[in-house]
């Protein structure tokens, strides 16, 4: 199963997708929210979590349509779940090389790109745990959109209109963390439910992802 | 190794094939034949359960077939030996160069596999049957895109396999020059619903 994720994170690193193309979309986003809502560094400060959180999402999508369409369209799924290794690994393991090759750069970016909208000293920590937490969480959810929209031709559109509702309380409780954690309340109740679906997400999901997969492959 | 009794299968939610039955044992191959669209792929896609069966049972350890169908499933942006070694990681761990050379492409080891011929990714595709290990091949069209070399290392390389205990299900339309039986897949398909009734009311 270590040799699959050597392969994804390779396959990533040289087909030049995922890897720079979601961190760089994040820093777009956090250049030019400043120059949209002006140089009010007050502002700025109070929006930060928000504006992190929703970018960190949005960078997450871009590479998500692909994560298994790739593998259908050349026949890889189908010797995938004809080997030994289990569709629900198949499936945890893409997650997770999803989430090394997009949540992980955006969450130790995060805090770089936080000076420039003029974060709180004391939320660097609270943006980069919350990130931390939550984005495993993207990676999971949008695992099971991709396995479901695998055999629509044009999925990449139908996709976010799938999964980020599904973002919802990801989105609501990783902000508020961090927004907490930047004003210096207390941020524990938000990580809390934040990390409830996290761990609810990789537990379930990668059944839940399978069987999709295995009805798009009859 | 394989007995598949009155299968019967479906494609799309239509009934293509029923009351297949079929018994392989060790060092036997069966060669799928029929016209396109009669069932072959629909059959072989069954048996490696990528999908299920709408009736009947098939008996086999599902770890023991290696499955190859149309597509290779080649990453074009891995080499040769790269996509071929993570096959045999999955599967068994054995060494790649023997598969590299059953089919003639031990000197493109470290060419980009976006760079091979169509021909060339259907040895590449072959060559990962061959580092699987598994006891029982199952090949849809193997032979397609093949030059007659690669036919010959082909029918080689599965005389050898048959002959160290192996056994084999083919769909093809080639001549492998293999004394296998051949099951007429044709045989097997399913008649219009109004036909079947009329046939059982005169009988």
């Amino acid at each position: 199963m270590i040799q699959l994720l050597r392969r994804e994170l390779r396959l990533s690193v040289r087909a030049g997708g995922g890897f720079g193309l979601s961190l760089g979309f994040f820093l777009v986003v956090a250049v030019l929210v400043p120059l949209g809502v002006g140089p009010d560094s007050a502002i700025l400060r109070i929006i930060a979590p928000g504006i992190l959180w929703v970018g960190a999402l949005l960078a997450c999508l871009l590479s998500l349509d692909r994560l298994f369409q790739i593998d259908y369209e050349d026949g890889s799924l189908d010797l995938l779940a004809t080997s030994p290794i289990p569709l629900e690994s198949v499936v945890m393991i893409k997650a997770t090389a999803h989430w090394m090759t997009t949540g992980l750069p955006l969450t130790l970016a995060a805090p770089i790109l936080g000076t420039l909208l003029n974060i709180t000293p004391a939320g660097y920590g609270w943006i980069l745990a919350s990130l931390a937490i939550g984005t495993p969480a993207l990676s999971m959810i949008g695992a099971f959109g991709a396995a479901l929209t695998v055999r629509v031709r044009r999925g990449g559109s139908l996709l976010p209109l799938l999964v980020l509702p599904l973002y919802v309380p990801t989105l609501v409780f990783g902000a508020e963390c961090a927004r907490r954690g930047a004003e210096g309340l207390a941020p524990g109740t938000p990580m809390a439910l934040l990390a409830g679906i996290t761990f609810g997400a990789l537990g379930s999901l990668p059944f839940a992802a399978a069987a999709a997969l295995r009805t798009s492959l009859r | 190794m394989l007995r598949v009794s009155d299968l019967a299968c479906a494609r799309g939610g239509f009934p293509v094939l029923e009351g297949v039955r079929f018994e392989i044992g060790p060092g036997e191959a069966i060669l799928l034949r029929g016209p396109n669209g009669c069932g072959k792929t629909t059959l072989l896609r069954t048996i490696v359960g990528l999908q299920p069966q709408t009736a009947g049972a098939i008996a086999v350890d599902p770890d023991s077939i290696a499955y190859c169908g149309h597509l290779n499933g080649i990453k074009p942006m891995l080499t040769v030996a790269e996509n071929l070694e993570f096959w045999a990681a999955v599967y068994s761990m054995r060494p790649i160069d023997q598969a590299l050379e059953a089919f003639g492409i031990s000197g493109l080891r470290d060419r980009l596999a976006r760079n091979l011929s169509a021909g060339q990714c259907r040895r590449l595709g072959l060559a990962r049957i061959l580092v699987t290990g598994c006891p029982i091949w199952a090949l849809d069209e193997p032979t397609v895109s093949l030059d007659a070399d690669g036919i010959e290392l082909f029918t080689r390389t599965m005389r050898g396999h048959l002959e160290s205990g192996g056994s084999a299900i083919v769909a093809t339309h080639s001549d492998l020059n293999t004394d296998a039986r051949e099951l007429d897949v044709a045989g097997f398909r399913v008649r219009a619903k109004a036909g079947t009734t009329f046939d059982r009311a005169f009988r």
